[in-house]
């Protein structure tokens, strides 16, 4: 069973230095789950301050927006995973070890819709 | 036309085995729908034959044999959806191996497993309630919708959604492994306590108690004690649930008036559900530190166990309270200590300690810290400050015996 972990990085102003966050960390777990046969796909995201935001509206025409100047105080998708476990419960244990789940981060776990074909 | 006794007969076995075939069934077919229709299916043959044939001598194992057949038929004629749970069940086998099975015709009891579905974490709160007390209380959907004030429709879509997450995000059916087992075991408890206080003190409507929530409650409990007896925390709840339940016949006046503890007539407690819970306390207690039910229920022991509220042993009420607040800190805790060190050392002693809670923002839309806040302005003859927090939480209670009391309280202050 598929599921994707959204990682949301804290708020700037509400970011804690804890352990367990820094670039080794997210190094460590990346080789890990990489490495545990787990993986399906996964990127970390460029700044937010380089998102472009793309409307159709119902006539065709394009909209092009970018939502800048940012606030610091919301929380802002980082990056994903991809990865094949059994059921929920291993989905929430490495999403309980992701480093993007400390210091005020959090994951989102989604389970990846499957459509019978 | 149906024998009403094999009609009730079918109906005592159905409301006991209920929640032990859908277990086996779903610890089998890995599948809640899937259970709880052939289960629902064997019932109804069950309905058809038995007046006609009588009742088998193992009941249990006919709806069991009877509702896996019933399943195994359906999957042959669904190959599709047979598929998909052969998959389901390889991935669970490669989760976690199977026990062997129980020697012998019982069906081994597979309901921890429903217990720890049913209360995951990853279902809200209200969820795992519903879930809970239709799959391992036997209610059904109006019987749970009737429990919760909440129209049958609202609560059918309520389990709906809950089952829908748990076949979709794959929320498994298994038994925790030890090292998560503390912590999802307290999230079990937890459903099992949030039934029973909403049985022993609705949050609104008409009545102030619900007993048949509050037996739910304890039943449920039961059957978590018999299946894990060593987990002291599972003991102390019931223990607890016990020790306070059996106060039922005394906590309302017979035109249904609330009855304080101060004011309730001990006579009309219930001795043996008192003896009960006292040998489980003792137990809940013995042998390293006790966890927060066990705590609770040593509290509710004393109070039992007292002939009155003077005799009563506050200095170890209070000493229990300083253990609860270590173990689970919280402004309630806290406002119970209150009141608590108000009877042991007086009123004044009491309201200097809930004055250090005003600040809780939780405590000030909670009407029992403006009553208890009250009672003690009362006792020191500040009327007009007792009068003003009665309102205040007048206001505030859920239903309407409580706030009858609080209006006698009022007026018996203003005259």
């Amino acid at each position: 069973m598929k599921y994707m972990l959204l990682i949301n990085s804290a708020p700037a102003d509400l970011a804690e230095d804890v352990p367990g966050t820094s670039f080794e960390d997210w190094q460590v777990y990346d080789k890990t789950v990489k490495n545990s046969g787990i993986f399906v796909a996964g990127h970390s995201l460029a700044d937010l301050t380089t998102a472009t935001t793309v409307r159709v509206d119902r006539d065709g025409q394009r909209t092009i927006a970018t939502d800048g100047p940012f606030a610091e105080t919301r929380e802002v998708l980082g990056g994903y995973y991809v990865i094949d476990v059994p059921d929920l419960d291993a989905a929430l244990d490495w999403a309980a070890r992701c480093p993007g789940s400390r210091g005020g981060g959090s994951v989102v776990v989604r389970p990846v819709a499957e459509f019978e074909v | 036309m149906m024998d009403s006794r094999a009609a009730s007969a079918v109906e005592s076995v159905f409301r006991e085995e209920r929640g032990l075939l859908l277990a086996s069934l779903v610890r089998r077919f890995g599948d809640l729908d899937l259970a709880e229709e052939v289960t629902a299916e064997a019932i109804e043959a069950a309905l058809v034959r038995w007046p006609v044939h009588g009742v088998p001598p193992k009941p249990g194992a006919w709806l069991a044999t009877t509702a896996r057949r019933k399943a195994i038929d359906r999957l042959r004629r669904d190959t599709t959806y047979a598929a998909r749970l052969a998959i389901l069940q390889v991935e669970a086998e490669r989760a976690a191996p199977a026990p062997t099975a129980a020697p012998g015709d019982d069906l081994p009891d597979e309901r921890l497993l429903l217990f720890f579905t049913c209360g995951h974490p990853a279902l809200p709160a209200e969820d795992r309630i519903a879930l809970s007390l239709r799959c391992l209380a036997g209610l059904s959907t109006p019987e749970v919708a009737r429990a919760f004030l909440v129209p049958v429709d609202t609560m059918a879509k309520r389990i709906v959604r809950a089952k829908k997450k748990i076949r979709e995000a794959r929320i498994p059916f298994r038994v925790p492994d030890p090292d998560e087992r503390p912590e999802r075991l307290a999230g079990v408890l937890q459903v099992i306590y949030s039934i029973f206080t909403e049985g022993y003190t609705a949050s609104s409507g008409p009545d102030l108690q619900r007993l048949d929530l509050a037996e739910e409650a304890i039943r449920l409990a039961r059957i978590l004690h018999k299946l894990l007896p060593a987990e002291r925390e599972v003991t102390g709840l019931l223990a607890l649930m016990l020790l306070i339940h059996a106060r039922r016949g005394a906590r309302t006046g017979p035109d249904g008036r609330m009855v304080l503890l101060a004011d309730q007539d001990r006579g009309r407690w219930d001795r043996t559900m008192i003896e009960d819970g006292l040998a489980l306390v003792h137990v809940a207690l013995a042998g390293g530190p006790a966890g927060p039910y066990g705590v609770q229920a040593a509290i509710a022991a004393l109070h039992d166990e007292a002939a009155d509220l003077t005799t009563t042993d506050w200095p170890q009420i209070v000493a229990l309270y300083d253990v609860l607040l270590t173990l689970t800190p919280s402004p309630i805790v806290a406002l119970n200590r209150a009141v608590a060190v108000a009877m042991r050392d007086g009123p004044q002693a009491g309201l200097r300690l809930i004055g250090e809670l005003a600040d809780e923002p939780w405590l000030r839309g909670h009407h029992p810290y403006h009553a208890a806040r009250a009672d003690l302005l009362s006792q020191l003859g500040r009327t007009a400050e007792a009068a003003a927090a009665y309102r205040r939480a007048l206001e505030l209670a859920g239903t309407e015996p409580e706030r009858a009391h609080l209006r006698r309280r009022l007026s018996s202050l203003e005259s």
